[in-house]
């Protein structure tokens, strides 16, 4: 796959700025990294990562089509332009534009102001409401703020507003969803090729299906609402490519963070982020919309997931409308490309104050924690529960801190209750919750990811020391300012919590090989030797006498 | 007023001859925008004299460098003085403007006020010196100047808007996140002016500051600062095509 660099224009990154025209002298990332951010990227982790590739090629004149990026082909497409070129400005047709309980009211408000106050919007079909923010809180004007949704839904006939009325108990409301982006994926409003907007910057979470996905504010998305269109730049394409098989104690939150620590928090800022490679292909679609999630935290304007069959297996029984997926060309240029190898990777967290001060999880050992928090759009899906509670089945053990559980959705709640965690014994996830001491799971909302009104369930109201699965650490994100957050993927949050201490998952994931589930070898040449004592809880040790007993009897029978 | 401006650049900043961008999309667009408290924005020529107020005086002067003639030239000039709040680097919108405060409408005039007073109180307590006062809704700093990635963080436009509705004209930093750039030109809250140093090392809190509002498609300001001369520019092209 051929991969050729635009020459850099005057907006782009200081990567363009730092490229040497030789072929032999190819600047490392860490030395980029340094001169922009201050922060010392640590060699180990940088070792890992192949030099970013810097080339240049003579621009081409307008009248020669080259290849598009992802990116640039949606953006294309949606402005009715056979070519662009990225620094373009174009007129984008939206397909689909989310607002939710915090910056929808700002957005009527505008929208009514501009177009009149009997205008209507311009598609009630492509305008999805889902009040997630700040529900379950008695702040007066956190709830009138829903109330100002419902009126307007109401009014314009919106065909998506997914309404919540009786706050003290979440699931009298059917219509009720959870947090907009995990909302939007399982309601089938992500679609490849399309455009979606939102008054949120988390939106590039949908760029997992390979849509154009961006957070705009209350102004643009009050012009969206009456005219269906946004004037929007072309962003150029950093490529990210992750190539090999994803270790067990790994997921996607691990590589979103390795990402920004390696370009920090303005590294993406006005580009798009496309992830490809076979580890990108064998992540599910949760994990890519994790991925594409963080984009923003890098600055990106948006991210990238090719579609392919794990995404269209998703779509067949969410959506019946049609989609036409859009790839990157071969020829396409990409403003960098960053290439790893997965196996060398390590757990990360991400310190307190920056989601870009990246550090291993090992060496964070000594840090004490008061607390534990999954949940959150990036880190509160079925899949992100589900990887805690292997990590929780795994040890066996309890948690040593409190450990909060808020699933995004009504859908993700449900599932913890419900779907069967392989390797248990048929055992929810909840069960595997409990048993570990974690809090019961919450009411589905964004909850204490950013903090919200002072009572909102497992805000830090002190200075405490959280390991959380959300997306951002800055001072006072999540309630106290002299709060300490480390951000996480679920399999070291889950391990963290079982210490009281961040924690490598690897300190409980590598007893995988002595599950209950796991297949006994026997190797005809080896001598069958007494089974070694190991300690395992009473739940293992019906099926470890069982396997001992089967070793004693074929042992008996080879003899003979 | 400030927002008419945007809107122009709307229609007159990218008919450029690269691309046919038709903008008969924003004719439904509303010219009356949030009256804003700015003045209209002028060209002048750099060499125009200036006096140093005061020994810490810091002087801006803009001046176009390349000015297409769709776009009108006002020649009257305008002097703004006053007061800079100097802030660092990654500044994200949790400490402009807290989550909590979030619940307050911006396209409501009296919660537009209280989250004014709200701008800024995210800061941690090593900034001794608070953007408001306690106590106070308004602030006393016009100029906001910040570092690399000012904004960074979260879509929410209460960002710029409580910077705006505290009292402040504008930002100067080195560097924006593309969402808050974008709301803040989309508002006319605040002017986001990039510079090409770090000058939030060079100013400190409470350093006065004179500045010509003059803004066209490209243009150069000077920042004198003790004598020593910085270029900062503000480049309209990146308005609202971020």
């Amino acid at each position: 796959m051929a991969s050729s660099l635009v020459s850099p224009s005057p907006i782009s990154s200081f990567i363009g700025n730092k490229k040497s025209l030789g072929s032999s002298a190819f600047p490392s990332t860490s030395q980029i990294a340094i001169q922009r951010c201050k922060k010392q990227v640590s060699k180990k982790i940088v070792s890992v990562m192949a030099p970013q590739q810097s080339e240049r090629k003579p621009a081409t004149t307008g009248s020669v089509k080259t290849g598009m990026t992802m990116t640039e082909k949606i953006l294309a497409r949606a402005s009715e332009k056979p070519q662009l070129t990225p620094g373009d400005n174009v007129w984008v047709n939206v397909d689909i534009l989310m607002t939710h309980d915090v910056c929808g009211p700002g957005s009527i408000g505008i929208f009514k102001k501009e177009f009149g106050e009997n205008a209507k919007v311009w598609d009630r079909e492509k305008v999805v409401i889902i009040p997630d923010h700040y529900i379950f809180t008695s702040d007066e004007r956190a709830n009138r703020n829903v109330d100002i949704l419902r009126d307007f839904c109401t009014e314009q006939n919106i065909k998506y507003f997914y309404d919540i009325k009786d706050l003290g108990n979440f699931k009298a409301n059917p219509d009720y969803k959870g947090v907009c982006h995990v909302a939007l994926a399982q309601e089938g409003h992500c679609r490849p090729g399309e455009v979606l907007l939102g008054t949120d910057s988390h939106t590039c979470t949908a760029g997992a299906f390979g849509q154009f996905a961006t957070g705009i504010g209350n102004t643009d998305a009050g012009f969206v609402l009456g005219t269906g269109k946004l004037l929007l730049k072309v962003p150029p394409t950093l490529r990210f490519v992750m190539d090999g098989e994803m270790p067990p104690y790994l997921l996607a939150k691990d590589l979103i963070l390795q990402i920004i620590g390696e370009i920090s928090v303005a590294g993406a800022t006005y580009k798009s982020m496309e992830f490809v490679g076979t580890t990108v292909e064998s992540l599910n679609m949760e994990e890519r919309m994790t991925l594409c999630n963080m984009v923003v935290e890098a600055g990106g304007k948006n991210g990238v997931v090719p579609a392919d069959s794990t995404t269209f297996k998703y779509l067949e029984d969410k959506t019946s409308l049609p989609y036409e997926p859009v790839y990157s060309d071969a020829q396409a240029s990409f403003l960098s490309e960053y290439r790893f190898d997965i196996s060398k990777l390590e757990p990360l967290v991400a310190k307190p104050h920056s989601p870009d001060n990246r550090a291993l999880a090992r060496e964070c050992k000594d840090v004490k924690i008061d607390r534990v928090y999954i949940g959150s759009c990036t880190g509160g899906k079925t899949e992100d529960f589900l990887a805690a509670a292997k990590l929780f089945l795994a040890s066996g053990k309890k948690v040593k801190v409190p450990t909060f559980l808020v699933p995004a959705t009504q859908k993700v709640w449900l599932d913890l209750y419900t779907l069967p965690v392989p390797g248990s014994g048929g055992k929810t996830m909840s069960q595997i919750f409990e048993e570990a001491g974690c809090d019961t799971p919450a009411s589905p909302s964004c909850g204490a990811c950013l903090g919200g009104p002072k009572d909102t369930y497992a805000r830090m109201n002190e200075p405490k020391v959280c390991v959380s699965t959300t997306n951002r650490n800055f001072p006072g994100r999540m309630g106290h300012k002299e709060g300490q957050i480390y951000l996480a993927s679920p399999y070291t949050a889950a391990a963290s919590a079982l210490t009281g201490y961040v924690t490598d998952p690897r300190e409980f994931l590598h007893n995988k090989r002595r599950s209950p589930n796991s297949v006994c070898r026997l190797d005809r040449s080896a001598r069958l030797t007494a089974p070694t004592v190991v300690r395992l809880a009473s739940k293992d040790r019906g099926v470890f006498l069982a396997v001992t007993w089967r070793l004693t009897l074929l042992r008996r029978a080879f003899e003979n | 007023m400030a927002a008419s401006l945007s809107h122009a650049s709307y229609s007159a900043t990218f008919i450029s001859s690269a691309s046919k961008v038709t903008v008969s999309q924003p004719s439904r667009f509303s010219p009356s925008f949030k009256a804003s408290t700015f003045s209209p924005l002028t060209v002048k020529p750099l060499n125009s004299t200036f006096t140093p107020h005061a020994r810490r005086a810091v002087t801006t002067i803009m001046r176009a460098t390349s000015t297409p003639s769709s776009i009108p030239s006002d020649t009257s000039t305008k002097t703004f003085h006053g007061l800079c709040y100097v802030v660092g680097d990654n500044i994200d919108t949790d400490q402009i403007i807290p989550a909590e405060y979030l619940t307050l409408v911006p396209s409501n005039p009296a919660e537009y006020e209280k989250l004014g007073s709200y701008a800024l109180i995210g800061l941690p307590s090593s900034y001794a010196m608070r953007f408001i006062e306690p106590n106070e809704s308004k602030t006393k700093y016009s100029i906001v100047i910040g570092g690399a990635n000012f904004g960074c963080g979260s879509s929410r436009e209460h960002a710029p808007v409580a910077l705006g509705a505290a009292g402040a004209k504008a930002v100067v930093a080195e560097s924006y996140a593309r969402i808050f750039f974008r709301n803040s030109v989309a508002t006319g809250e605040v002017y986001p002016l990039e510079s090409e140093v770090r000058i939030c090392e060079e100013c400190r809190t409470g350093d006065v500051e004179n500045r010509d509002d003059s803004i066209s498609v490209k243009v150069k300001c000077r920042v004198c600062i003790r004598g020593a001369l910085y270029s900062c520019f503000m480049n309209l092209y990146q308005v609202c095509s971020s």
